[in-house]
C-alpha cells in the first residue's frame, strides 16, 4: 500500500529503509524487553504480600519465572533471526551492528549530530537510516546491552536446568565462574535490565522528536517501511 | 611418626572391626557417594589390598572451622575409622608430634613417596610481603605450601579460604590472601569449598580417591559434581513454597513460623552450590534452612562481598564506598536518564517553536540555539 504513494515533485523521493523481518523483529523485541523487564524485577523482588495456604493452591513465582524465560527465548531467538537478516538483508540492516566509525565523513556526520542534538545545529542533515549517534547507541545500549542480558540471562537459567542441559554447557559453564559467583552474574543481570531501561527511554524519546524535527519521518518508517521526507533540499 | 603400609582392611581387623561391620562400612559408604550397590565390592577390595593413602593436611590462614567439621562427620564414616583409613601423617592440629619432629614430617614424606601422597590444605597463603602474614614453623606458609605440593598427587582445596579465599580475602584484603590455585597451578586441585564443608562431604570426597584411585568428576570451577552439582535452592524442601510466591515477609510472620520460603528474607541458597538441602548437617540433623535462618551462601566465590545477608539482592559498589542494590542504582541512573530527557525535551520544543514563527525568507542560520 505504501509503494503507491506518489511523493509530491519538491520533495526528496521516499527510501525503503527497514524491511518486513526488521520491523517486526522491533516489535516483538519491544514486547519481549517490557515483559522481561517487568518479570524480571518481579522476580528480583517479589512485591505482593505475605501469600498462605497449601503451596500447591499457587504458582505465581513458577508463572512469573516461566513467562520470563519464554520472554527470554524470544528475544535470543528474536536476535538470532535480527543478526542473520544483518547478511541476508538491506544495507541499513548492517547499521546497529557496525558503524563505519572509521570513515572521515562517519566522523564529521557525527560530530554534526551531537551539535544537533545540543541544540546549536540549526537542522539535522538528511539521514536514510540511523543518523550515526543514533547507530553508536544502538550498538553500544541496545545491542552490547541485549547480548549481555541473554549471555547472562540464559547462565543463570542453565543454573535451574542444571548440568547437561543446553543452556548450562553453553553459557553457565563459563559465565559463572567468569563473574566469580552465580550471585554476581544475578547482580550485574539486574545492572544490565536497567542499562536497558534507560536505553528503552532514551530511545522511546529521541523517536519522537526527531519524527517532530528532523527533516525525516521515524517512527511511522518503523510501522510501514518508508522513509519519507519532508523538504526537497539536499 | 612412622608411616604405615598396612591396608584398611588390616587396620580395621586389627582394631576389632568386625568382617560383617566392615561390608557395612563399605556399602554405606557407596550409597554415600551416590554408587550403585554394585561399587560396595569395589570399596571393599579396595579397602583389602590397598595400602593407606598418605595424606599431609596443612593449615594456612583460616579457623579451623573445616577440622571441626571433618572430625564430627558420622554417617557413614565415623571419625574415628576415617583418621584410620587415610594415614594421616602431618596435620598440624590433630597430631601428637611437635615442632621440629612434625616438621620433619613434612620433608620426609614427599621425599619417601613422590607422587603418591594427598597434600589437603586448609586456609590459604596471603603474598603481601612476600608471604609474611602466615609464618609457621619459621618459614612463610606460601613457602611450604608450594614445596609440599611440588610432589603431592593431588590437592584437596578444604572449605572456602583454600577454595576461594573466604574472608581474610574479601574486600580490602588487607594481606592479598589468595586461593591455594594461584600458587599450585600445576597439580590437580580438587576444590571442597563451604565455610566449613559438610563433614561427609569431606570424607565422600577422600573415600572416593582411595578407592577409585582417581579423582572425583569435577566440575568448571574444580568442585566434584556429586556434591556441588545442584544449588540447595534445587533441592531445598521449602521450594514449592518458592514456586507458589510464598514468602516470608519478617521474622516473626505467620509464614515465618509456618516454614515458607526465605527467599525475601536474603537466602542464598538459589546462588549456593552445595549439599546442604540433601546431605544436611550433623548426621543429616537439620541445615540453616531448616532451622528457619536462610543460606549465606558460604560455599561460594567471594560471599563476603555479596552481602548483605538479610537482602535478596547484593549491594554494589562498595570499592566506591557506595552501599546500594542494583535496583537502586538503577533507579537513580534511569531517574537521571529521565530528568534528563525532560530538560533537554523542553528546550528542544523551545527550539522547535522558536524555528516555526518567523519563517523568514532569508533563515538566519546558527544563531537561534
Amino acid at each position: 500500500m505504501d509503494a503507491q504513494v506518489t511523493p509530491a515533485p519538491e520533495v526528496t523521493a521516499p527510501v525503503y529503509v527497514y524491511e518486513l523481518p526488521v520491523r517486526l523483529w522491533h516489535w516483538i523485541t519491544a514486547l519481549a524487553i517490557t515483559i522481561l523487564a517487568v518479570t524480571g524485577f518481579l522476580i528480583g523482588n517479589p512485591a505482593w504480600p505475605l501469600i498462605t495456604g497449601e503451596p500447591y493452591n499457587h504458582y505465581i513465582m513458577g508463572d512469573i519465572r516461566f513467562i520470563h524465560f519464554t520472554a527470554g527465548y524470544v528475544l535470543a531467538i528474536g536476535m538470532l533471526v535480527r543478526i542473520y537478516w544483518a547478511f541476508a538483508g538491506n544495507t541499513y540492516a548492517r547499521e546497529i551492528f557496525m558503524p563505519h566509525v572509521w570513515k572521515r565523513e562517519w566522523r564529521s556526520s557525527f560530530l554534526r549530530t551531537i551539535r544537533w542534538y545540543l541544540l546549536i545545529e540549526p537542522e539535522t542533515a538528511k539521514e536514510v537510516g540511523h543518523n550515526p549517534l543514533a547507530q553508536v547507541a544502538m550498538f553500544t545500549m541496545f545491542l552490547l546491552g541485549v547480548l549481555f542480558q541473554i549471555v547472562t540471562g540464559f547462565a543463570l537459567y542453565g543454573e535451574g536446568t542444571g548440568p547437561g542441559s543446553w543452556a548450562n554447557i553453553v553459557f553457565s559453564s563459563w559465565v559463572i565462574p567468569a563473574f566469580g559467583s552465580s550471585q554476581d552474574v544475578h547482580t550485574w543481570h539486574h545492572l544490565g535490565m536497567w542499562y536497558l531501561v534507560i536505553f528503552v527511554m532514551i530511545h522511546v524519546y529521541m523517536a519522537i522528536r526527531e519524527d517532530i524535527m528532523s527533516r525525516q519521518t521515524i517512527i511511522s518508517t518503523m510501522v510501514n517501511g518508508w522513509r519519507f521526507f519532508k523538504d526537497n533540499r539536499p | 611418626m612412622t608411616l604405615n603400609t598396612q591396608t584398611f582392611y588390616e587396620l580395621m581387623r586389627a582394631q576389632g572391626t568386625s568382617r560383617r561391620s566392615f561390608l557395612k562400612f563399605c556399602s554405606l559408604t557407596a550409597a554415600a557417594l551416590g554408587l550403585e550397590p554394585a561399587y560396595a565390592n569395589s570399596i571393599a577390595y579396595a579397602m583389602e589390598t590397598k595400602p593407606r593413602l598418605p595424606v599431609l593436611w596443612m593449615h594456612g590462614l583460616e579457623c579451623t572451622c573445616c577440622s571441626e567439621s571433618f572430625i564430627r562427620s558420622g554417617n557413614p564414616l565415623s571419625s574415628d575409622v576415617i583418621l584410620k583409613m587415610i594415614s594421616l601423617d602431618y596435620d598440624d592440629t590433630l597430631m601428637a608430634a611437635a615442632g621440629e619432629q612434625a616438621d620433619a614430617i613434612l620433608n620426609e614424606i614427599p621425599a619417601k613417596y613422590p607422587g603418591e601422597y594427598i597434600l589437603a590444605v586448609e586456609g590459604n597463603p596471603p603474598l603481601n610481603e612476600d608471604g609474611m602474614y602466615c609464618i609457621v614453623g619459621g618459614q612463610p606458609f606460601v613457602e611450604k605450601l608450594k614445596a609440599v605440593a611440588a610432589n603431592a598427587k593431588a590437592v584437596i582445596a578444604w572449605g572456602a579460604c583454600a577454595s576461594w579465599g573466604c574472608v581474610q580475602a574479601a574486600r580490602p584484603n588487607p594481606t592479598n590472601a589468595v586461593p591455594i590455585d594461584k600458587v599450585i597451578t600445576d597439580k590437580p586441585i580438587i576444590k571442597v569449598p563451604g565455610c566449613p564443608p559438610i563433614a561427609e562431604v569431606m570424607t565422600g570426597v577422600i573415600s572416593y580417591i582411595l578407592t577409585f584411585n582417581k579423582l572425583p568428576e569435577l566440575d568448571s570451577r574444580g568442585r566434584p559434581v556429586m556434591f556441588y552439582g545442584q544449588r540447595i535452592h534445587d533441592k531445598c524442601y521449602r521450594r514449592p513454597h518458592f514456586d507458589a510466591g510464598e514468602f516470608v515477609q519478617s521474622w516473626d510472620d505467620e509464614g515465618a513460623r509456618a516454614g515458607y520460603c526465605l527467599y525475601k528474607m536474603g537466602c542464598k541458597g538459589p546462588t549456593t552450590y552445595n549439599a546442604c538441602s540433601t546431605i544436611r548437617w550433623n548426621g543429616g540433623v537439620s541445615f540453616p534452612i531448616q532451622a528457619g535462618h536462610g543460606c549465606i551462601g558460604c560455599s561460594e566465590d567471594n560471599f563476603w562481598d555479596n552481602g548483605p545477608f538479610y537482602k535478596r539482592l547484593s549491594y554494589v559498589g562498595a570499592g566506591l564506598g557506595v552501599e546500594a542494590t542494583a535496583d537502586e542504582i538503577g533507579l537513580i541512573g534511569a531517574a537521571a536518564a529521565g530528568a534528563g530527557v525532560a530538560v533537554h525535551a523542553g528546550l528542544s520544543a523551545v527550539k522547535q517553536y522558536n524555528r516555526k514563527k518567523p519563517e523568514p525568507p532569508v533563515a538566519p542560520k546558527g544563531d537561534q540555539s
